[in-house]
């Protein structure tokens, strides 16, 4: 069958079996390889994508229901070769450690910032429970998400010296 | 800032914490990865290649009888299906592991555990080689399987491994270490001793991203790529050499991006092999990624001990001896990836951080109708067991006393003049300063008004627990005389290249699977050369780009491949003082070294950057005999003994008393890893092993059924930690380097998931204290926590 959608701006157009996963067509049929797969059973979150906006599990969405949406891969996060705020954050709060599940973790946390520029902690690791990290312990990555919604504009549009900041981290020794 | 030095580091460490090489940095690693462009595994996509996929038994013991291919073979997108008997004309039916046993790679006897591999299909696609699995017909003869480890020596037990010849039981080893006899003497004559079982269940250590390869055999050449999830490319490429009898030259084993691995890659795995079988089978390359319920069910899974725990102690609070027996459930091939002359790993670290008058343990390896494995899940080779036992068994003895379990460590630690410590079972600590990391843990956590706290809510009927654990891990092996993998001995190669304009590449034998080898290797160069990090590429992962060694495993990289990106630094340091003084027309014992340049003593503007010297080495500058016209080194690093790094830790917990909901409420870590090179990327290490340990502690277990079923397939029965379970760590840290190595650093990979687990079931069994309860086993699920509650705690299945 013939699926048509919009994959990060670009409308494509491919031809496969009707029973083909939403991950496999982002990474076998596009080639875009930073959306990962791991686990089958909608448990783990590295395969979220954005579809409309929406953060969607794409190891449990046929690629056929995308036919005529909008996906947003990590591949769409920068925009003009600009690192988005998240993507900033994450590196400046090491929320990534393997990198595996940063993807989906940086589309969650992108979609939460567009619907609530101003989350709290609480509010960020409900948004992010659907996923899971076997690097981080998670508190990076809350840092990271409230480093990009502290700099909307990402560090260089501020001025910033990316790295020069301070970190949240509060390490305590005698 | 300030940190607790008590041991002065080695004087050519420099001054560890300064931010020239070492400090908080971002990643090196990290701008692929934001933007989608890591390289992992299953990225990997070659001219014409296939793909496979393994048949898997559904049951746990059983004899074949018969494989009918046919259907599956008449597919149209098929190329091949591989049994145990086309294996067998290959002499690749059964491959060694690491701990000198075999493993089948094909079933040709008989099926061993459920999930172990049957048959392997290739296909031009992922959803035809699965497809063609379906229709494979196999027939089975059932047998009586082996679950309970405790039953497994039972007289009459079914042998599983009937395929060595004259094994008639399921024991695999006896182990024992420390003086039994000495050690009866001091618990004869102790004032208090307590006895408790203490089970460590079977764990998985499930990285995000699941094991897989992609083989590559060209016919022509007789050359193997081998693309593989692996933390130890080289030990695996001298493996294949072996097993496969293709030429280690002929072999290239590359490790890509891996996504997460905490010792499930370590292990040779079937589906490796298969790869490399089907990619010479059809003469075209073969990739193999294994699903999650594969990779829970088949490959390495971690621990699984069950421990006889006694603990001697005078009346007053003095521990004189830790004693255990072990059963130790390896299941149905003794495939455990450690040191091979260890086959209980680590474990005679089960002391602990106390000075002890003797201690004594034997451990006893059996065979179940499990899958194999066992040393996995950051376990430290076993060090994970060996402190939760003794830190269960100290707060136990501490219930006993009715003494403060803090209160209690810190009058039995090793005292700091005491190191080198030579403990009861052959090891030497290298160094250690307990109480200060004790005490600023107690006073993160407010430790006294914690209990004031916990006393009021008990007067309410409210459940609150704090726990406390302190540890010490031995990790970084070699030396290379005592620990090897199947005769290679652990230790670690890296070579520099410094390009004539100042830029260099370090080549190390270790890999990262998240760790940021790419930056902390490149900051450790960067403080011993003075050139920047981001000047310096670190390439890993390459059996064809990198010096041998023995890879990433138990929080070696660090201790030993760090060691040798010093020393290999420091060599090119030496010869660029020659080549300075060539270009200084001076003495080399003339010069002084700053960092990043050597110039003359006494006049200070008279001096050679190591650029410069790089661009004169390779220039046309007259070198003196004997230094030939690089700036490059190599050395391999064999360490002199392990490092000991140590922590003390404190978690809170809130127990629902209506339903055993145990909610993590805070966590304290204090670690000391010796010098700390990059403070942001150790701190990331112990969060994530905190993680693990309220994983373990509370929700994690590989459970089986009586029939040998696995009831841990997937993510949706093997729970691990989200967001929502964890509480936002707090972290601190005191520094004791290690006096033996190079930059005094001790390793922290493994540290938090060995040391949390008890200090979280300590608090647990601390809240429960109201309702009698002494111990409870993991994972302290809402429905154990519950029964703990009514009297009825039992051990795991």
């Amino acid at each position: 069958m013939q699926v048509s959608m919009t994959v990060n701006g670009d409308k494509v157009t491919r031809e496969i079996e009707p029973r083909v996963l939403l991950v496999h067509f982002i990474r076998e049929n596009l080639g875009l390889t930073g959306t990962h797969w791991g686990c089958d059973t909608s448990n783990c979150g590295t395969c979220v994508v954005l579809m409309d906006g929406q953060p969607v599990k794409s190891c449990t969405v046929l690629a056929a229901m995308a036919d005529g949406h909008d996906i947003r891969t990590v591949e769409g996060l920068a925009v003009g070769g600009t690192l988005d705020p998240v993507q900033q954050g994450f590196m400046e709060e090491h929320g990534l450690q393997c990198g595996f599940c940063t993807p989906g973790m940086m589309l969650t946390a992108r979609a939460l910032l567009d619907r609530n520029p101003h989350p709290d902690d609480a509010e960020i690791r409900q948004a992010i429970s659907g996923q899971i990290c076997r690097c981080t312990g998670y508190a990076t990555i809350v840092r990271s998400v409230q480093w990009a919604a502290a700099h909307p504009l990402g560090a260089q549009a501020e001025g910033d010296a990316a790295g020069a900041e301070e970190s949240t981290s509060e390490e305590v020794t005698a | 800032m300030t940190t607790v030095q008590e041991h002065a580091p080695n004087p050519a460490a420099g001054d560890p914490g300064r931010p020239i090489g070492f400090g908080r940095l971002q990643r090196k690693e990290d701008p692929r990865f934001v933007r989608g462009k890591g390289n992992y595994l299953d990225d990997i996509v070659l001219p014409g290649m296939l793909h496979g996929a393994i048949l898997r038994a559904p049951v746990a013991h059983a004899r074949l009888v018969s494989i009918d291919t046919t259907e599956a073979l008449a597919h149209p997108k098929v190329l091949a299906v591989i049994t145990g008997k086309d294996l067998q004309a290959l002499n690749l039916a059964w491959a060694p592991t690491l701990s000198a046993d075999v493993q089948a790679v094909l079933v040709t006897d008989k099926v061993r555990f459920q999930g172990q591999e049957v048959a392997f299909v290739v296909a031009e696609d992922r959803y035809a080689a699965r497809d063609a699995l379906e229709l494979i017909d196999v027939e089975y003869d059932m047998l009586p399987p082996v679950i309970d480890a405790r039953r497994a020596l039972d007289p009459g037990a079914p042998v599983i491994r009937d395929d060595i010849e004259g094994r008639t039981d399921n024991r695999i080893f006896d182990w024992e270490i420390g003086d039994a006899a000495e050690t009866e003497a001091v618990f004869a004559a102790a004032d208090v001793v307590v006895a408790q079982e203490v089970v460590y269940p079977r764990v998985h250590p499930a990285p995000m991203e699941t094991c897989g390869a992609v083989a590559d055999f060209d016919p022509v050449d007789g050359r193997l790529t081998l693309y593989e999830t692996t933390q130890a490319p080289h030990a695996h490429r001298t493996l294949y050499a072996i097993v496969a009898g293709i030429p280690e030259h002929k072999i290239r084993i590359a490790s890509p991006d891996i996504g997460g691995g905490f010792g499930n890659k370590v292990g040779i795995y079937p589906g490796y092999v298969l790869a490399v079988v089907g990619s010479i089978v059809t003469g075209k390359p073969v990739k193999w990624v294994e699903d999650r319920s594969e990779n829970l069910m088949s490959t390495s899974f971690a621990r699984d001990y069950i421990m006889q725990g006694e603990i001697a102690a005078t009346k007053d609070g003095k521990i004189l001896a830790v004693r255990t027996s072990v059963l130790a459930d390896h299941g149905a091939f003794n495939a455990t990836a450690q040191p091979t002359k260890t086959p209980a790993g680590f474990f005679s670290i089960f002391t602990g951080s106390y000075d002890l008058k003797a201690a004594y343990c034997k451990v006893t390896g059996v065979y179940t109708n499990k899958a194999p494995g066992g040393v996995a899940y950051a376990c430290s080779f076993r060090v994970t067991e060996a402190v939760y036992l003794v830190e269960r068994m100290v707060d136990i003895l501490a219930r006993k006393l009715e003494m403060d379990p803090a209160e209690l460590r810190l009058k039995n630690f090793i005292k700091p003049e005491q190191f080198p410590y030579a403990n009861k079972t052959g090891w030497v600590y290298d160094s250690g300063n307990y109480e200060p990391a004790m005490r600023l843990s107690m006073k993160m956590a407010g430790y006294e008004d914690l209990r004031r706290e916990q006393l009021e809510k008990r007067e309410r009927g409210e459940l609150m627990g704090i726990g406390v654990s302190f540890f010490t891990e031995t990790v970084g092996a070699g030396p290379r005389k005592h620990f090897d993998i199947v005769g290679l001995g652990m230790a670690d190669g890296a070579e520099l290249r410094v390009h004539p304009t100042g830029k260099a590449v370090v080549r190390i034998s270790v890999q990262s699977q998240g760790q940021g080898h790419e930056t902390t290797f490149a900051q450790i160069v960067a403080e011993e050369l003075g050139i920047p990090p981001e000047s310096i590429d670190v390439v890993h992962g390459d059996t064809d780009q990198t010096p041998f060694g023995l890879g990433t495993y138990g929080s070696r990289s660090t201790p030993v491949s760090g060691g040798a990106v010093a020393l290999v630094a420091r060599k090119v340091r030496d010869k660029a003082r020659f080549i300075a003084a060539a270009m200084l027309e001076t003495r080399p014992e003339d010069l002084e070294w700053e960092k990043g340049r050597w110039f003359v003593k006494g006049d200070p503007s008279a001096g050679k950057t190591i650029a410069e010297i790089a661009f004169g080495a390779h220039g046309t500058v007259a070198l003196p005999e004997g230094i030939d016209g690089n700036l490059d080194a190599e050395v391999t690093y064999d360490p002199p003994n392990l490092t000991f790094p140590f922590g003390a830790y404190i978690c809170v917990v809130d127990v629902d008393a209506g339903t055993g909901h145990v909610k993590v409420r805070r966590f304290i870590a204090v670690d000391d890893c010796g010098t700390r090179i990059n403070p942001m990327i150790i701190e990331g290490q112990v969060h994530g092993g905190l993680t693990d340990g309220v994983g373990m502690a509370l929700m994690e277990i590989i459970a089986f059924d009586e029939e040998g079923n696995c009831l841990s397939g997937s993510f949706m029965d093997y729970l691990i930690p989200t967001a929502m379970e964890v509480p936002d760590w707090e972290t601190g840290f005191t520094v004791t380097p290690s006096p033996h190595h190079p930059i005094g650093a001790k390793g922290i990979g493994e540290s938090a998931t060995v040391g949390s687990p008890p200090a979280i079931v300590n608090a647990i069994v601390d809240a429960l204290m109201p309702y009698g309860v002494t111990h409870m086993d993991m994972p302290c699920t809402p429905a154990r926590v519950w029964e703990a509650m009514q009297g009825r705690a039992r051990p795991p299945v």
